[in-house]
């Protein structure tokens, strides 16, 4: 290694590089921790990524504002927190809900929701006999804009092979039990359309408003990997 | 091109790896090349599809052992040489020369909102004719093409009904290579998990895709 930007580039354009967090499971072996992972990031990334900032600004090509702008959006203004007031919405009122299920992009707009790709969005609704799941099995195609981006798992092999010909076993992974007369609808991202479950509202909660009830909506009950309880007896809601 | 990244239906992955309060980005530098990989999008000389099938081209080994950042550094360090933004000694010297073409005005914040809000190319353009109509019975042709494609191979022959007519978009395996829009309808198509992995499967599930026109037949 050169110790200069010229050592780090050319090791991003060769085969060789460490990996960090890699998308293929441990199968033989312990499974090991990924935040122990994370932390042990060769610092080689850092620097090659720096290395090609350095470069394509000093081009021009790329401004730093712009970059930081970017991160910025996805770090704090775009997450599953919106999504989770779509859906609060959508359990409150159900002229939302249906304007919703009809134009999934305009709903969405309406809470002030745009950013991202300009992803076409649907919404696939949960019922007391269907339960929908979302994937993306050949690359990672997640709805931006009520979602943020995809965590690890969503983008990783073990979840993309197998949600789609083992949807009930990769529910129950995630502790969701579904009794046989229940049907699953599994949709895989192959296009520019991005999906979001339309969670089913939790008996309970009647009485909650719609502040309290976005509180208790999570990005996996809107991917389907989940369904949305209620805090255990005693908890804060 | 059958890759490795056309995962539908493997079983040998291993288990699911979940982490809890997941931040968006793990360490810095996956939020640039993150931010780098959008910026530079903006300059128009490839497309969404041209970007996928980059990584589709990995070698799978590499695909397979690399982070999903990874990835992305490894593809835009070779999209800007290959599509003329930076050369080769360039890359190499990682000093940009004096002699070459600098953007002119540089790509800014003052700008890249509005080439990242162009957002993705769809309509209800009514002269484009859809070939297939919803609740019609369809067939997934049994296509390999060598280039990109988003027809994944788990379905590839298989039958399944159109349940919803998405309007208009590109072409990506045609779009992708610089081949032209070629732009046709997108179709939501049902497939019965029975019809595409046998017996085995819930007689009441089923997987959705969204397939183009030129992926379809009739039965």
């Amino acid at each position: 290694m050169e110790g200069t930007r010229r050592g780090f580039l050319k090791a991003a354009v060769t085969a060789a590089g460490a990996a960090a967090t890699p998308d293929v499971a441990h199968a033989q072996g312990p499974r090991q921790d990924p935040g122990h992972e994370h932390q042990t990031v060769p610092s080689d990334l850092t620097l090659r990524v720096k290395s090609l900032e350095s470069l394509l600004v000093e081009k021009g090509l790329v401004d730093r504002a712009a970059l930081d702008a970017l991160i910025d959006t996805m770090e704090h203004k775009v997450g599953p927190r919106n999504g989770a007031r779509v859906v609060a919405r959508a359990w409150v009122d159900p002229a939302y809900k249906k304007r919703l299920l009809e134009n999934a992009p305009a709903a969405i707009a309406e809470l002030g929701y745009t950013s991202g790709q300009g992803e076409h969005m649907v919404v696939v609704e949960n019922g007391p006999k269907v339960h929908n799941l979302i994937v993306c099995t050949l690359c990672s195609c997640y709805p931006w804009p009520v979602l943020g981006l995809p965590p690890v798992w969503y983008k990783s092999a073990p979840y993309r092979s197998r949600a789609v010909i083992d949807p009930r076993g990769i529910l129950r992974e995630f502790g969701t039990q579904l009794t046989d007369d229940i049907e699953v609808r599994v949709w895989d991202s192959t296009a520019e359309l991005r999906y979001i479950v339309l969670p089913e509202r939790p008996a309970g909660t009647e009485t909650m408003t719609e502040e309290q009830l976005a509180a208790l909506i999570t990005r996996d009950a809107m991917v389907g990997v989940a369904r949305v309880t209620l805090p255990p007896a005693g908890g804060n809601v | 091109m059958n890759g490795v990244h056309d995962m539908g239906g493997q079983q040998s992955m291993g288990p699911v790896e979940y982490e809890k309060d997941e931040p968006v980005f793990h360490a810095a530098w996956e939020g640039r090349i993150y931010a780098l990989n959008r910026a530079m999008r903006a300059w128009r000389k490839w497309s969404l599809d041209t970007d996928r099938h980059a990584l589709e081209l990995l070698p799978p080994v590499d695909y397979l052992r690399m982070s999903y950042y990874e990835r992305w550094l490894r593809r835009l360090a070779e999209q800007v040489v290959l599509y003329g933004l930076v050369t080769k000694e360039e890359m190499e010297s990682g000093i940009a020369a004096p002699t070459s073409t600098k953007a002119d005005p540089p790509f800014s914040l003052a700008t890249s909102s509005r080439w990242l809000s162009r957002g993705i190319a769809s309509s209800q353009d009514a002269s484009v004719r859809p070939l297939f109509k919803v609740r019609q019975r369809v067939r997934a042709r049994n296509i390999n093409p060598t280039g990109h494609t988003r027809l994944p191979r788990y379905a590839r022959g298989k039958t399944g009904v159109i349940v919803r007519d998405h309007g208009v978009y590109l072409f990506p395996d045609t779009n992708a290579h610089f081949q032209g829009e070629k732009r046709q309808h997108v179709y939501s198509v049902r497939f019965a998990a029975r019809e595409l992995w046998g017996e085995d499967a819930s007689p009441r599930d089923s997987v959705h895709l969204d397939l183009w026109d030129d992926y379809l037949e009739r039965t």
